[in-house]
């Protein structure tokens, strides 16, 4: 079974409901606090990220219930100016922000499976996976 | 929405202790209310509580390490506290080093160690 919810991201107020639908989520599925803690973090830069490259976009939290196959997976998705350089946004420390440069390689981190899509003037698409062990 | 961490003070040092999830603009108040407080009251050294908190992302990571090399440059020493063992994994599977930071498991200590600091 599969249970998806999501959040627009238009404000930083969004970026704060995006991580507690994931925690909430993430508590569902029985994911530990560790495990609650890194799903949350992960959302939050990815939340981040649209509202400030995109300026609006989606984050959506689907949630996977099957035998054998359980997990969380995170899609953030925007039609904004798309990311030019894809390989230098999973280097640490690269920022055009001014932030710290973590989020992207952070979420890949803290994440099990992550994928980027991404077009110039298109948008980009983001999915992070964590299975729960 | 405008929620203000309170910031208490106790002789030469503020007590701050973060009770909810912080969102952008709050943490963001919460650094211009500290330098404030921390010129207004004189205060010496800051001990930052983060016992409730659950999680921190980058951003909330650097508003907190801006403010204490803040704190630094106005001539205080700043103890981060609290921190659970969920945020302190994350924090570095992330990538973020809050390097030269004083750390302190409890509030309790946290004091023991700001009071130290001072007198050296």
């Amino acid at each position: 079974m599969e249970f998806r919810s999501s959040v627009d991201i238009y404000t930083e107020w969004d970026i704060v409901a995006a991580r507690q639908l994931g925690r909430n989520e993430a508590k569902k599925a029985g994911f530990g606090t560790v495990d609650q803690a890194r799903i949350t973090t992960a959302i939050s830069e990815l939340a981040r990220n649209i509202y400030l490259y995109a300026g609006k976009g989606k984050i959506e939290i689907e949630r996977f219930e099957e035998s054998g196959l359980n997990g969380i997976a995170i899609i953030a998705s925007d039609d904004g100016p798309g990311i030019p350089d894809a390989r230098k946004v999973m280097e640490d420390g690269f920022s055009t922000s001014g932030g710290l440069g973590a989020g992207m390689p952070g979420v890949k981190r803290l994440m099990d499976e992550f994928k980027l899509e991404t077009e110039v003037g298109e948008g980009t698409k983001i999915t992070a996976t964590k299975w729960l062990r | 929405m405008n929620t203000r961490i309170p910031i208490l003070k106790l002789n030469d040092v503020l007590i701050v202790s973060v009770q909810w999830e912080l969102d952008d603009q709050t943490a963001i108040q919460f650094q211009e209310d500290l330098l404030k407080k921390m010129h207004d009251t004189t205060a010496k050294g800051v001990v930052i509580d983060l016992t409730p908190i659950d999680f921190i992302d980058s951003f909330i990571a650097k508003v907190l390490g801006d403010v204490i090399n803040m704190s630094g440059l106005m001539g205080a020493k700043v103890v981060i506290t609290g921190i659970q063992p969920a945020v302190a994994i994350t924090l570095i599977e992330l990538g973020i080093r809050l390097e030269d930071v004083l750390t302190a498991l409890d509030l309790e200590n946290g004091l023991d160690k700001l009071n130290k600091e001072l007198e050296a």
